[in-house]
């Protein structure tokens, strides 16, 4: 391999700093994968269109098939694999564990992340295609199931387990089911965070 | 004096809700499919596709793209090492398709003309797209349509008989009262399980060892034992999890190549077929062109029933999508003909896809029955319960539980049927014009021959040892619970092991013959193993083990017409201005014999009714003609229910008990919860707008251009 198609870079995942060298063409799903053994992220289509590699960056959704490696350096990457504190399971985990959310399970660790982040934009006032009034000065529309289905839709699931995977993500974000803090923080109102590249 | 149960013997295991052994591995990304386990020194295989639909490869460039960075070898037809195809194997004869690079011939549009095989994903990726390829194109057949020339009735086989019938149709059909004569249509569908086709090869110490996604690991193995001339004992298969399967994960082209990779270059190869080489690779649903004739007396009571289906295959391997089988199940009638037709083109070979016959064929049967219903004035329910058989319409035999009109009873009553009123076109909601719709499901209920061994562990566990899959099925916590129940522990003390052909023989996951077959075999080892713990005086450090085979008992099962039943019932809102349909709400019962846990038969039984809906709105591939190949053969041209299509979807079931089964009465599940959906949401589409939809998915353009019946 010649010099001008690898780079050595510097990966900041599930808060660990990771440096490897990289073809420049390597995704940062296969970065994930192939290189760091953190093979929790799954590969379903490789090009954007099932969710099931949809991983957080800086705490926002991300299909990380869309996502090259190098340019990935210098952003937080969370995987599935940094979602549990520990034995201590995240809610939408521990939801979707109980309530069968999943069958297969292939997709599961792309929903997890997905609905991790979507609970986040949805407390963070964004709208989504089915909210009735989006005015910046609206009320924040409650996160029915309707909003669940809708803000998960980029997320396919084969097994058709989509009637429990709402009724999770709907328990894991009841108010006063405790959550730990989205790994970037606070997310922007939508009026200050247009750049939504890779969402997925 | 070794006691299995201390004291007080538990039961109960079957039958109550328990979450999956691997969930806590599945929703942490810790559980490893066939993509994720590493190797050292892996090299990675990526296939090249033939561009043509038909001709002869005639040549391959591969010398430019092996001086390319990291390609190890471009394997193809004139280098590949050879395989046998000539064999009978526990499913049939191989899918010539799996005899891949044996030959120049192309007999398809997606066809593997060779695999390119680099350090690197992305070394074998990019050569591979850059790898040239000649061919002398001939013309090809792409075109499916009803009354095709090449049309012919295939043998058929001792299960599912190519045609068959009873009495003077013409005749009964002359006599009738009320004749429904309609023909449907359903298109080619694709498995597209979320887990691509995978697997790993590898020699070790003279066994090849290949870790794959499949729906049986001794059949896979089998197969490569086969394909490759080797002893049965030196192959060794494992699919620990798989992302999904419906029966598309057999022996494909990308365990062969693996093969044949690894033992060319001596080194670990993994195959992971993309998305889009899904399409053409791994079997579809055949696309259904079907004539139901229906014969009845003013009352509704069926005089004649016809039903003719006709599939496509492909040229070089026989498959038949048995859509008319159904009627030989559900409905008498004084003359009485079936028949499943094929035509032969110059596409893929299709395969098994959930339901495979029952889907297509229930939604012709079920809307022709509804449109019956129509003409005689009669409530649909009515109308079934009205020609409910007493045995098997066709075979004559006693049905061995049969509690179809306990689930639209059921099913009546939670979704309000009663207050429905049957004219269409009566409801609307804005610009919605809404309509409910029933139908009836039905699904052979087999058992095949298997093998389990069952282990008493000296710390007080038990392990159990099984070639099943878990597919995604539960059949791990199945198994756990039917084991832990006919042990009289409590499952936490059993530990079950899949999907590993060195445990031998067992059925697939396929036909909703897993639970039912692997639990017979599970039962029957844990039979033996409790007489042997009776004689023993303590367990010695390895454990007592006792070994089942069920092929005798098999064998000896009295012949009965053993099916699942159901009641689908659907709701919908048509949109007059865009010409969407939406489902509403769905309500499936049904009768699917003892149910081992709740909580995972639910999921498995709503997920095949989402499959309904989205064979009846959204799934369609299209092939384009002059091309032979397919049209946006990825998951945005391909679109399956996402969880927007999807509303709150309930199912449920009624008492099914079988006291003469020696199986305990436990039937599939997997595949009974999609048949009639997209029949019952047709319907339900008639019922909102009074216009009929025989050709799947019910888009909005068709719904545009067919309009309303309505004032």
């Amino acid at each position: 391999m010649s010099h001008s198609t690898a780079s050595v870079i510097t990966l900041n995942i599930n808060g660990e700093k990771h440096t490897l060298p990289v073809d420049h063409r390597t995704t940062l799903l296969d970065a994930l994968r192939e290189r760091l053994d953190l093979t929790g992220t799954k590969k379903g289509c490789d090009q954007g269109q099932c969710g099931a590699c949809t991983v957080l960056l800086d705490g926002r959704r991300a299909v990380s098939c869309l996502q090259l490696a190098v340019a990935a350096e210098g952003r937080e990457v969370t995987t599935i694999e940094g979602i549990a504190d520990g034995d201590q399971l995240h809610p939408v985990q521990q939801a979707f564990l109980d309530l069968d959310g999943y069958q297969c399970g292939y997709c599961t660790p792309g929903q997890v992340c997905s609905a991790i982040a979507m609970i986040e934009e949805h407390a963070a006032g964004w709208p989504s295609a089915v909210t009735a009034d989006v005015r910046p000065q609206a009320e924040a529309a409650p996160l029915t199931a309707e909003e669940i289905r809708e803000r998960m839709s980029g997320n396919l699931c084969r097994c058709g387990a989509y009637v429990s995977i709402v009724r999770a993500i709907a328990e894991a974000a009841r108010p006063g089911v405790p959550r730990p803090p989205s790994p970037s923080g606070e997310l922007g109102h939508l009026a200050g965070s247009e750049e939504t590249e890779g969402v997925a | 004096m070794t006691t299995m149960t201390g004291p007080t013997p538990v039961t109960g295991a079957v039958g109550t809700a328990h979450t999956r052994i691997e969930g806590l591995d599945k929703v942490t990304g810790a559980a490893r499919y066939a993509g994720d386990v590493p190797y050292a020194e892996l090299a990675h295989g990526w296939l090249v596709l033939s561009t043509i639909a038909r001709g002869r490869i005639r040549s391959v460039e591969a010398d430019p793209v092996l001086a390319m960075p990291g390609v190890l070898a471009v394997l193809h037809h004139g280098n590949a090492p050879r395989v046998n195809a000539d064999y009978t194997g526990l499913l049939g004869r191989p899918d010539p398709t799996v005899a891949v690079f044996q030959h120049d011939r192309v007999p398809f549009a997606g066809w593997p003309v060779a695999l390119v095989v680099a350090e690197t994903s992305e070394q074998a990726r990019e050569a591979a797209e850059a790898l040239v390829v000649h061919y002398d194109e001939e013309p090809h057949d792409v075109a499916f349509f009803a009354g095709h020339p090449g049309t012919y009735t295939p043998e058929g086989n001792p299960r599912m008989q190519a045609e068959a019938g009873k009495g003077d149709l013409e005749a009964e059909l002359t006599a009738s009262a009320v004749v429904v004569d309609a023909e449907y249509t359903t298109p080619q569908e694709h498995h597209n399980p979320l887990e691509p086709h995978a697997a790993m090869a590898r020699w070790d110490s003279g066994r090849l060892e290949v870790i794959d996604s499949n729906q049986g690991s001794t059949w896979v193995a089998e197969e490569l034992a086969n394909l490759f001339s080797l002893d049965p004992s030196s192959v060794r298969v494992r699919a620990e999890h798989v992302g999904g399967a419906f029966g598309s994960k057999g022996v494909r082209p990308h365990q062969v190549l693996a093969v044949m990779a690894t033992t060319v270059l001596h080194r670990p190869v993994r195959v992971v077929l993309t998305r889009r080489q899904l399409f053409s690779l791994v079997g579809y649903r055949s696309p259904t062109a079907q004539r139901v004739r229906l014969g009845a007396d003013p009352d509704g009571r069926l005089r004649a029933l016809d039903h003719q289906a006709l599939n496509l295959t492909s040229k070089v391997h026989e498959f038949v999508e048995t859509s008319a089988g159904l009627g030989r199940v559900m409905y008498d009638a004084d003359a009485h003909h079936t028949v499943n037709r094929v035509v032969a083109l110059d596409v893929p070979t299709p395969t098994w896809m959930r339901a495979p016959g029952a889907a297509p064929g229930s939604f012709a049967l079920e809307c022709a029955l509804d449109e019956l219903a129509e003409k005689c004035g009669v409530d649909p329910i009515a109308l079934r319960a009205r020609n409910e058989p007493d045995a098997g319409p066709v075979s004559g035999l006693p049905f061995s539980s049969r509690n179809v009109l306990a689930c639209f009873q059921e099913g009546a009553r939670r979704f309000g049927w009663a207050d429905r009123d049957p004219r269409p076109g009566q409801r609307r909601d804005g610009r919605w014009l809404i309509g409910t719709g029933t139908a009836a499901a039905t699904h052979p209920s087999g058992v095949a021959p298997s093998t389990a061994s069952v282990t008493a562990e000296p710390d007080g566990t038990f392990t159990v040892r099984i070639t099943a899959a878990d597919v995604g099925t539960g059949a791990r916590t199945a198994l756990t619970l039917i084991a832990a129940e006919a042990l009289e522990v409590e499952p936490e003390r059993v530990r079950v092991r899949i999907a590993d052909s060195d445990f031998g023989q067992a059925m697939v996951a396929g036909g909703s013959m897993g639970t039912r077959s692997w639990a017979w075999a599970v039962t029957s080892a844990v039979r033996e193993l409790r007489e042997l713990l009776v004689l023993g005086d303590g367990i010695p450090p390895e454990g007592i083990t006792a070994r089942s085979n069920t092929a005798e008992a098999v064998g000896a099962l009295p012949m009965r017409e053993r099916h699942a039943f159901g009641a689908q019932f659907a709701e919908v809102g048509v949109d007059v201005v865009t010409g969407e349909v939406r489902v509403r709400r769905m309500l499936g019962i049904f009768a699917a014999g003892r149910i081992v846990n709740p909580l995972t038969a639910r999921s498995q039984l709503v997920g095949g009714m989402v499959w309904g809906l989205s064979m009846a709105l959204h799934e369609e591939a299209a092939r384009d003609q002059a091309s032979g190949a397919l049209v946006g053969a990825d998951l945005a041209g391909y679109h399956f229910a996402a969880n927007a299509d999807v509303p709150l979807i309930e199912a449920d079931w009624v008492d099914d008990p079988d006291d003469e089964d020696p199986v305990g009465g436990i039937k599939g599940i997997g595949e009974v919860s999609i048949v009639g959906v997209a029949a019952a949401i047709a319907n339900a589409v008639w019922h909102a707008t009074g216009v009929r939809h025989r050709h799947l998915p019910i888009r909005p353009d068709r719904v545009l251009l067919a309009g309303t019946a309505t004032a």
